[in-house]
Formats: C-alpha cells, sequence, structure tokens
C-alpha cells in the first residue's frame, strides 16, 4: 500500500520498530485496525487467526465463479430458469455456497439492459464474485450511474441503443445483484469453459457486454 | 406476513427527509426517491428492518421488501436518454404509500 501522503510525523519515536515486511504496520490506519484485532481476540470475540482465514477465503473467490454460473445458464435452458427464479439453489447445485447472501438475477434481453450500482455504500454480491472494483466503490461512480447511466457505460465502451430501455438497479438494501449478460453471437456450440471465459466481472455488473 | 402491495401496484415513496446526524436513524431510502411516485415491481418477502438493525435492535417487526421501478425522467428533470430507462430500488413497506387513482 503506497504512503498516503498525510503530513505525519515521523520524528516521534518507536518503542517497537515494526517488522518491515509486515504489511499490517503500512499506514496509520492499518496499525489502528490491527490493535482492534488484538483487543478483539484478547476478548475472545475473535479466534486468533480468523481475520486471516477470512481474508483468504474472500481472496479466493473471484468472478470466475459467476462467470461458471453464467456460463451454465447459456448452455442449458433448464438451469437458467432456477437462476432466475431460485437463484440462490441454483448456486448451492454449482457447488457455491452465497452464505445468507439474498442473490437476485436480473437479465440482458433484446428490449432491457441493466446496470447494478450502491448509492448508499458499495453492496455487492461478494461471495459469489469476490471484491468488488475501486470504481464501484468511487462517489463519481456511485452518483453517475443513477443520473446517467448512458454517459457512465459509454465511458466503459459501452452503447446501449435507443431502443433498449436502461434500468438501474440501485442495490441500498437486502438483495445482491448479478446481471445475466445476453450470450454473443458466434458463441454456438462452445464449450462451458470457453463460454466462461468471456464473461468478464464488468459484464456481471453490466459495465460490460460479454463478446465472441 | 402479508404484502400490502402487488406487482404493477402504483406507489409513493415517503417524502420524509430526516437530516443526517450522529444518533439518527439508519435510513436505506435513498433520497432521490423520496417523495417519488413508482411502480411494484417484486414483491421480495419480509425481511430484518435496517433501521432497527443499525442500532443492535432485532430489526423486528419485518417489512416487506418491494423492487420499486421509476421512470429516469421523473426521477432527474432534463434526463439524457430515453424516456423508457427506469430505476429499480428496493424499498421496505413502511415506506410506502398507495396511490389511488383520482
Amino acid at each position: 500500500m503506497p504512503h498516503d501522503g498525510h503530513d505525519h510525523h515521523h520524528d516521534h519515536q518507536h518503542d517497537h520498530a515494526p517488522p518491515p515486511d509486515d504489511p499490517s504496520f503500512s499506514s496509520d490506519q492499518a496499525l489502528g485496525a490491527r490493535a482492534l484485532r488484538l483487543l478483539l481476540e484478547e476478548a475472545g470475540v475473535l479466534e486468533p487467526g480468523e481475520v486471516a482465514r477470512q481474508i483468504d477465503r474472500m481472496d479466493g473467490i473471484t468472478p470466475s465463479m459467476g462467470a461458471s454460473v453464467v456460463a451454465r445458464a447459456w448452455v442449458d435452458p433448464a438451469f437458467r430458469k432456477r437462476l432466475i427464479e431460485t437463484p440462490v439453489a441454483a448456486c448451492t447445485e454449482m457447488g457455491i455456497d452465497l452464505q445468507g447472501t439474498h442473490l437476485h438475477v436480473v437479465e440482458n434481453t433484446a428490449s432491457v439492459h441493466n446496470v447494478i450500482v450502491c448509492t448508499l455504500c458499495s453492496c455487492y454480491p461478494k461471495p459469489l464474485l469476490g471484491i468488488p472494483p475501486d470504481w464501484y466503490k468511487s462517489y463519481e461512480y456511485r452518483a453517475r450511474a443513477v443520473i446517467e447511466p448512458r454517459a457512465v457505460l459509454a465511458e466503459f465502451g459501452v452503447a446501449i441503443p435507443d431502443s433498449v430501455e436502461v434500468r438501474v438497479h440501485d442495490s441500498t438494501a437486502d438483495l445482491r445483484y448479478l446481471v445475466l449478460p445476453a450470450r454473443p453471437q458466434g458463441t454456438e456450440g462452445w464449450s462451458e469453459e470457453k463460454l466462461a471465459a468471456i464473461v468478464t466481472r464488468d459484464s456481471m455488473i453490466g459495465t460490460a457486454i460479454p463478446k465472441a | 406476513m402479508s404484502a400490502r402491495f402487488r406487482p404493477g401496484d402504483r406507489v409513493r415513496v415517503t417524502a420524509e427527509r430526516p437530516a443526517i446526524s450522529i444518533g439518527r436513524a439508519h435510513i436505506r431510502t435513498p433520497h432521490y426517491v423520496r417523495g417519488q411516485d413508482g411502480m411494484i415491481a417484486e414483491v421480495m418477502g419480509p425481511f430484518r428492518n435496517p433501521e432497527g438493525l443499525a442500532t443492535g435492535g432485532d430489526g423486528l417487526p419485518m417489512q416487506v421488501l418491494y423492487r420499486v421501478r421509476f421512470p429516469q425522467p421523473q426521477l432527474w428533470p432534463g434526463y439524457a436518454g430515453p424516456a423508457k430507462d427506469t430505476l429499480e430500488v428496493e424499498i421496505y413497506e413502511h415506506w410506502l404509500e398507495p396511490i389511488h387513482a383520482a
């Protein structure tokens, strides 16, 4: 993590010089977080190592999990129906534990293009797609995606014709959204694995369109 | 618990606009839809009320959560896009009032 450049004073004495390779000392905020974690461990609220295990678990979740779900929906119409009607059960079928997340799947069609934003904070289907991209959490995206979604999409290189409704979903409450993109033309006969490879993270947020 | 509204019903979001300050309730209804008219897109079922959960309460009684659809040009005067563009927000039932035909 780069130093944040604020006007710290570096002339104070460290009683204990931090190990130089310990990332938990890389900023005052990280140091505060570490102190809080140690206190919670001491109080028995957290198990030692629990935070690190959770971070490892989160790091193991990548958009490829969502992509595999989308690809399955593209090749299996019955699965596609289950994914839209009972998304949690459909993900469980594929061995994906959504950990209590109320997933809601919105499908892009010839008449509707869906875009996801959370204007309140950065709500995101983390158990399926992992950590959201930084831009998803930016004030700019969160404000502009609701007010001028087509301008935002254009900056992502996505042009939606005026004949197609752009539907923005402001994810501020209990649901977490997955965009089910449309299967592109020219992918007839492709394997599920090959299809999954073209399903990008952004296409499952609605800010990209998969290309063959 | 039974839902007060059905898909297709016209609803108005309560226009109450509490000031944002420390100690005020945690509210999930975005300011930009308060007082706006929309349509129930889907009934999502009962959820614990985040306004209570956020302050250490149990969030009970549960509130039925709806996905409410708004026309974009209604939300944003001067909206740059086709009139058919829409926005959907999740809103808890206690924020919604029925709109009766005049």
